[in-house]
């Protein structure tokens, strides 16, 4: 099952937004988050929505079916062209995410690309990225998207080791997403990214070292690395708990980051986000910095969430609910929250702080402003960007970073 | 069942020749009230169908638990089987079956000639039991004995007759044998109780003396007395005085129970019932203390009045402090109602503001938070409870401690704690264990007697300190059960004793601070340390947990720094989950206490102080 979604207030029938979301827009960027939610099989991890072919048989019917997804999800960016309304935005940057993309045709992905450019039209400079599974591309694949207009792609690797892919389920050998990245950049891609997991149940500091050379040894402009979190309902969670793989302690996950941290920037790689690696300034992942920076985004799909001007809403989960809702003329939206001023500050706190700029200081009240002063004195920030009127976490505090959010929204 | 008694004589015209008072001794679950009961229903006083299970027992606490916490009299006519045109007045009072109100008991005795003493056939007699027996025998009252449970079929009425008349010195075929449940032999225990025990005997023309045993808090009529009267006569409407305080009431009421309030005009000599003074607070109205008439009253009072005394404190703090005014209002109305209730505010750097509160023992302790969490709804975290010391400095200067934290700290010469004298009576295969555990507990052997071939009396001076500390617990598990636990207080006894404070990241906590012998300071220190260790959450730094005497560190662990605490991704789906988690967290971080830098749950205050570790006999379930 995939995780719950938020409580909110109802999304009205038409999408229609608050006059106050759309209030100086113009000087925000806007990014779309395409979601794809299938998978060809369900990862014992993952807490995704996604669905897998027998998962959605018999539920959906022909609505919720693969083959007819990318029409589908060009309805929502029709709905999406008339909730903005006269909104003058170009599309600074597009995210396909999974959910396996690239278990639909590369048409599809491409067909979806260009709903967007011919409804809002894209910036000279956009960032257009697909997540993609190793085993689904292959050169033929990565040449098309990037004829279609895609120009950075993200491989799912994980990990180097096969003891380690299996207890994640990943179907993929060791070695095909150093080859995929070779490929994605035969095929003129100029960003590529390898997103690895750390602290799988099973896996060894050595094991880890090796995972990040072999990541670092393909080539790619980006690194994520997450550690593992055990989601309640999946299947990872059950197998832990009947005592079948051991849990990961999460001084060991400190370890790890550690190690990546140092393997990382050995390489020439710097953090930008407690989870992101980028070789250069233009590396960096522009869509997710839209998150980050409180900008605004379209997510269509099942499930997806979006967020326009401190208001977040997000679509219904299921892709045969999803895709009824669009057929009958009707928004998708199953829920959404309007921001106070409150909320929005204390977003920009615990995301910004995530950051290599980190929050200014002027965003903290004075029990805040104290916090932030004990955790400077413990180490936690970093002494010059704080002289600088910033809180910037140092290499501790990044994993630490939740509990002094907890402090400094005081 | 007998016929209804004809011509009863009424209150304040009653011969005192045809007056019997007694009260029943005995153990909890022993049939006390099941008794009562079945006398109420035998003299006709409480009809048939409006008979409800432990009639007597008001508070519903004491219903559950099935003890007696307040005594009541209640007035029974009698037509003796032998003699049923001579109707007798038997003024039935019960009394608290527990250790703690020991003095109520004895005042409770006082008011009597004589004592039912019942005992379960299945069990024998038990160690409070005997406790109030030699009270009873000390105020030279007739004794009764009764078996009761008879129609069990685990019941040994022949071994605990044997038991009884061995302990009382009296004939095994004296026992009367009887059935609170089903009625069987009450009524040759009422004829008993006309024929053995003697009539009071008092000067009726003297200055009225009567004695308060006891004094309830009603909130509709103030505060209820129950006094027997010894000598003279009190009447309905004249001015009475306390002779203790010397202040004067008006009499608004005075009568009888027949089990509810019966006003009448007056009470004589031997006569038991109950008077109201308008007064609204029992403080006012004190057990043991003689009224008398205002105009020409009596000079001497009667003796044996003393003032209830707190022998075991604890701190009460509300778990939410804001509930703090709540939880004095709900003492001050606990206290109309108990006159050895004492209490003064206090602070805790740890707990914020609250209470220490003194009890006579620890089922006073229980009862009183019970009362205060049920029935004004507060949540509590009390405190382990303690002792009072008496502190002397080389200086000579004295200091009375009755809150740990507030040992004194410098040259000590002598430190005092209060001593009981235990008896413990047990099955004799537990002889063995019983020592070593009163050994461990620094007591000294004062006697052994064997009850029977198999029951054994053990007698031990204990520090009450050490029983107040989970004694009840290992006496009860050491023994399966079987051992019954009594203690008086005896004095006091010269110890060394030290403070053991806990310190977090080199911080006192106060309310972890605790006094012990010095050769148990280590053993506590290390214990309550590696608990600590494992409640309290891993904070951004090391927190080193010490136990320490004065200066010195006999015990240290230390709490890891966490290392990790941030969540992996943080993506647009997991903006909204992840500030709404962060609300839960600053939720959660409320319910934390900050002592110094250090954050600590409550739940770590709770389970530290709770029972398990300390009040012996806190055995309510949670």
């Amino acid at each position: 099952m995939p995780s719950a979604l938020p409580d909110g207030e109802p999304v009205p029938a038409d999408g229609a937004l608050p006059a106050s979301a759309l209030a100086g827009a113009a000087g925000r960027p806007l990014g779309f988050y395409l979601h794809v939610p299938y998978c060809a099989t369900r990862c014992g991890y993952c807490d995704f929505n996604t669905y897998t072919a027998t998962e959605l048989r018999g539920t959906g019917g022909v609505l919720a079916s693969r083959d007819n997804y990318a029409e589908t999800l060009v309805d929502e960016v029709r709905l999406a062209r008339k909730v903005l309304g006269d909104d003058p935005r170009e599309v600074r940057t597009v995210f396909v995410g999974g959910g396996t993309p690239t278990l639909l045709a590369a048409e599809d992905l491409v067909r979806m690309l260009r709903a967007i450019r011919d409804e809002f039209g894209l910036a000279a400079d956009a960032e257009v990225t697909t997540e993609a599974n190793p085993e689904s591309v292959d050169p033929a694949y990565l040449a098309a998207l990037r004829e279609g207009g895609f120009n950075r792609v993200s491989f799912g690797m994980q990990s180097a080791r096969r003891h380690v892919l299996k207890v994640l389920d990943r179907t993929h050998t060791p070695g095909r997403p150093e080859a995929c990245v070779a490929e994605a950049r035969a095929a003129g891609f100029d960003h590529v990214n390898l997103d690895l997991i750390y602290g799988t149940p099973g896996e060894s500091d050595d094991d880890w070292r090796a995972s990040l050379d072999a990541a670092l040894g393909a080539g790619p402009d980006h690194v994520s690395a997450y550690a593992l979190i055990v989601e309640e309902g999946t299947q990872l969670a059950r197998r832990i708990r009947r005592g079948e793989v051991p849990a990961t302690d999460d001084d060991v996950h400190a370890d790890r980051y550690l190690i990546a941290e140092e393997a990382l920037f050995a390489a020439g790689f710097a953090w930008y986000e407690v989870s992101n690696w980028a070789a250069t300034p233009a590396g960096r992942c522009l869509h997710n910095e839209l998150y980050w920076r409180g900008a605004d985004w379209w997510g269509a799909g099942p499930g997806a969430h979006s967020h326009v001007g401190g208001v977040r809403w997000w679509n219904v989960k299921h892709p045969g609910a999803y895709a009824a809702a669009l057929a009958a003329g009707r928004s998708p939206g199953a829920g959404r929250e309007v921001l106070t001023d409150e909320d929005r500050r204390v977003e920009r706190i615990l995301l910004e702080l995530r950051l290599r700029e980190g929050v200014p200081l002027t965003l903290l009240r004075e029990e805040g402003l104290a916090a932030s002063r004990r955790a400077l004195a413990d180490g936690l920030l970093q002494a010059g960007p704080y002289d600088g009127g910033r809180a910037v976490l140092t290499l501790r505090g990044r994993l630490l970073a939740d509990a002094v959010v907890r402090d400094l929204v005081d | 069942m007998p016929a209804t008694p004809s011509h009863v004589p009424e209150p304040s015209r009653t011969d005192p020749a045809l007056i019997r008072n007694f009260c029943i001794i005995a153990h909890i679950d022993h049939g006390k009230s099941t008794l009562a009961d079945r006398m109420l229903q035998l003299t006709g006083v409480v009809e048939q169908r409006q008979m409800r299970a432990q009639y007597l027992d008001r508070m519903d606490i004491e219903r559950e638990r099935g003890i007696t916490i307040k005594s009541q009299a209640v007035r029974l006519p009698w037509a003796p089987t032998r003699d049923p045109g001579n109707t007798h007045i038997l003024n039935m009072i019960d009394t608290p079956g527990h250790v703690d109100f020991t003095y109520e008991v004895s005042r409770s005795l006082a008011a009597c000639e004589g004592t039912v003493l019942l005992v379960d056939a299945a069990q024998g007699i038990e160690a409070q039991t005997l406790a109030n027996l030699y009270l009873a025998m000390e105020n030279d009252l007739t004794i009764i004995p009764v078996l009761n449970k008879i129609d069990l079929p685990a019941a040994q009425p022949e071994k605990f007759a044997e038991e009884l008349a061995n302990l009382i010195g009296c004939d095994p075929d004296d026992v009367l044998k009887v059935s609170a449940k089903t009625g069987l032999g009450v009524d040759a225990l009422l004829d008993r109780v006309v024929e053995r025990i003697p009539a009071p005997v008092g000067v009726a023309d003297a200055p009225a003396r009567a004695m308060i045993f006891d004094s309830v808090y009603d909130s509709y009529r103030g505060v209820v007395t129950y006094v027997r009267v010894v000598d003279g006569q009190l009447n309905k409407r004249e001015r009475i005085r306390m002779m203790s305080t010397g202040a004067t009431h008006e009499l608004l009421e005075i009568g009888t129970n027949s089990p509810e309030m019966l006003p009448a005009d007056g009470l004589g000599v031997g006569e038991v019932g109950y008077l109201i003074t308008g007064v609204k607070d029992v403080r006012q109205s004190k057990v043991g203390d003689t009224i008398t008439s205002q105009a020409k009253g009596a000079e001497v009072p009667l003796g044996g009045y003393k003032d209830p005394k707190p022998m075991v404190f604890s701190g009460l703090y509300p778990l939410d402090g804001s509930d703090y005014p709540d939880l004095r209002e709900a003492l001050d109305k606990l206290q109309l109602n108990d006159a050895a209730l004492v209490y003064e505010p206090e602070t805790s750097a740890a707990l914020g503001f609250g209470f220490r509160v003194g009890f006579l023992g620890l089922l006073h302790l229980d009862v009183v938070r019970e009362r205060l969490e049920r029935e004004f709804g507060l949540d509590l975290i009390a405190t382990a409870p303690n002792v009072v010391y008496r502190v002397i400095m080389e200086d000579g200067s004295e200091t009375t401690v009755t809150n740990p934290s507030e040992f004194p700290e410098g040259k000590i010469a002598e430190v005092y704690e209060p001593v009981v004298r235990a008896t413990i009576l047990a099955p004799t295969e537990f002889i063995g264990a019983i020592m070593e555990l009163c050994q461990t507990r620094r007591g000294a052997l004062l006697g052994m007697d064997y009850l029977s071939e198999d029951r054994v009396e053990i007698r031990y001076t204990l520090p009450l300190a050490e029983i107040v500390f989970d004694f009840f617990d290992q006496l009860k598990s050491k023994t399966r059960g079987y051992a019954s636990l009594d203690y008086e207080p005896t004095g006091e006894q010269s110890s060394s004793l030290v403070k053991v404070d806990i310190l977090l990241h080199g911080d006192k906590v106060d309310a972890f601070s605790a006094i012990t012998h010095k050769d148990q300071a280590y053993a506590y220190g290390v214990r309550l340390v590696a608990k600590l260790r494992e409640l309290i959450p891993r904070q951004n730094f090391e927190v080193p947990v010490q136990a320490a005497v004065g200066s010195r560190v006999i015990a240290r662990e230390t709490i890891r720094a966490i290392r990790k605490d941030v969540l992996a991704k943080c993506y647009g789906g997991d903006i909204s989950r992840k500030r709404k988690l962060l609300e839960k967290q600053k939720e959660g971080k409320k319910r934390m206490k900050m002592v110094g830098s250090v954050e600590v749950p409550q739940e770590a205050f709770i389970a530290v102080l709770s029972s398990d570790d300390g009040a012996g006999s806190a055995k309510s379930k949670k």
